[in-house]
């Protein structure tokens, strides 16, 4: 082979290394062949099941605008640290420049089952679309339509601010090939309507499982261990608790237990919870009583699983 | 570096906590550490919660005398925490007390004389079960919020 064959095979084999990334990265083409094209035919807004799913879905928590206690106000602005940089929540509110106030019901849906955004770009994992991509077409069009009743909030908040390499959106799309599936949730037939309530819950809008799961080095959640607890992924030092029955987790609580705990915050020994799991209490507190029984029967049937938290050392 | 530094005093700090643990109910650990004692006074607001806790959630039959005796525990630990929050006890002990206290001291301090300001009307207004279950939820509603902004998971 003469050089300029070298050359040339080299310069072919750079280019298909170029192209085969851009394929798989390419928000376009996960839509293609996981993604769903039109939306399913759905009734007309529900208000009230909307309203219902954005306390489940926790949206509150993360897009109320910061040090103000109305929580409806979804101007966004929270600063979200983490490992991999400083996260900014995005304006949620009905505002149709700074917010989703001019979005479609199809831009939404792959927002939420996809993570991209209306102008084709992917959306970081902090926002949870690996657990939304479980919520089904009616609920979907049902929440943006609750969304679109909130007022509207101007400003547009500032993009987020990561490290290299997690600065690079694209590459987001290998990610996405690992961590995110596909298809709304599917009903379990051997189990009961409470059950497959709760699972859909938890695992869906809920997204308990971002928190209180172990992730891998790149971030996604480790499927083995999921809702077995996990590192507080908002960069807080502290230990998130495990969810299965587990004597690490919640062998001792009955369904019984979680429910209150949902609804009033207190555990079975009425201790009171702190942190990001307060503002989930609250969110909690607008569900009825039979979605956070759903949710205790789901996690009660849950497998035990050690947790992974880190020994204490003996002194 | 610092990120193995940092985990050396952290584990350090929790030996540090698990040596303290066998003096959490001794008064003179109670007075000189801050960390330690204002543990315990949120010990006995948990503990008070039990009763009113069990009566609300039909585990337990109404009375009104215990009730009242809750109440009157919150109000008294209520004025008492402001004071366990020096300057110089952010750290140690295994504190799940975040350092945004130390940032918003007003606020915090707020917090409590609305929590303890809460208990003082509900003492005034719970007369039988009814006004318990209508006024009581009120009360423990300042646990949650004061923790979502100022406690943090433990380690």
């Amino acid at each position: 082979m003469s050089k300029r064959q070298v050359l040339s095979a080299l310069v072919a084999a750079m280019l298909c290394g170029a192209a085969g990334f851009w394929l798989l990265t390419a928000p376009a083409v996960w839509h293609m062949l996981r993604g769903q094209t039109a939306v399913a035919k759905v009734s007309a807004p529900r208000l009230e099941n909307g309203q219902t799913l954005f306390w489940a879905g926790g949206c509150a928590s993360c897009h109320a605008t910061p040090d103000q206690d109305d929580r409806l106000r979804l101007g966004g602005g929270r600063a979200l640290p983490t490992p991999f940089g400083t996260f900014r929540v995005p304006n949620l509110s009905s505002d149709k420049q700074d917010g989703i106030g001019a979005w479609s019901e199809q831009a939404f849906i792959r927002a939420m089952r996809e993570g991209v955004s209306p102008d084709g770009r992917h959306y970081y994992p902090a926002f949870p679309f690996t657990s939304y991509a479980l919520m089904g077409d009616q609920d979907l069009v049902d929440l943006l339509a609750f969304l679109k009743t909130l007022p509207a909030v101007p400003g547009r908040i500032a993009d987020h601010d990561l490290a290299f390499p997690f600065s690079f959106r694209r590459g987001l799309g290998l990610w996405k090939w690992l961590n995110l599936g596909s298809g709304p949730y599917q009903t379990q037939t051997g189990q009961s309507e409470s059950w497959n309530r709760g699972a859909y819950l938890v695992n869906g809008p809920g997204h308990c499982a971002e928190c209180h799961s172990p992730r891998d080095v790149m971030g996604g959640i480790r499927t083995s261990l999921r809702l077995s607890g996990g590192p507080d992924p908002e960069g807080g030092a502290g230990y998130i608790p495990n969810l299965t029955s587990h004597d690490s987790g919640l062998a001792k609580w009955t369904a019984e237990d979680i429910a209150e705990f949902l609804k009033t915050g207190f555990t079975p020994d009425f201790d009171s919870a702190g942190g990001s799991m307060a503002s989930v209490i609250k969110n909690m507190g607008y569900l009825g009583d039979a979605d956070r029984m759903g949710i205790a029967t789901y996690l009660k049937s849950l497998p035990p699983l050690a947790s992974n938290k880190p020994a204490k050392k003996a002194p | 570096m610092t990120k193995i530094n940092m985990k050396t005093s952290a584990v350090m700090l929790l030996a540090a906590g698990v040596l303290a643990l066998p003096l959490l109910s001794s008064p003179v650990s109670a007075q000189n550490d801050p960390i330690a004692s204002r543990k315990a006074v949120m010990k006995s607001v948990g503990g008070a919660m039990r009763d009113p806790g069990q009566m609300m959630r039909g585990q337990a039959p109404f009375d009104l005398a215990k009730v009242k005796a809750s109440l009157e525990t919150f109000v008294e630990t209520s004025g008492k925490m402001s004071a366990l929050y020096p300057k110089g006890s952010e750290t140690g002990g295994e504190t799940t007390a975040s350092p945004k206290i130390w940032e918003a001291k007003a606020d915090f301090d707020a917090r409590l004389v609305k929590f303890g300001a809460d208990a003082k009307e509900a003492l005034a207004s719970i007369t039988d079960e009814a006004s318990f279950k209508a006024n009581f939820p009120k009360v423990g509603q300042n646990c949650g919020s004061c923790h979502e902004i100022y406690r943090i998971e433990k380690k």
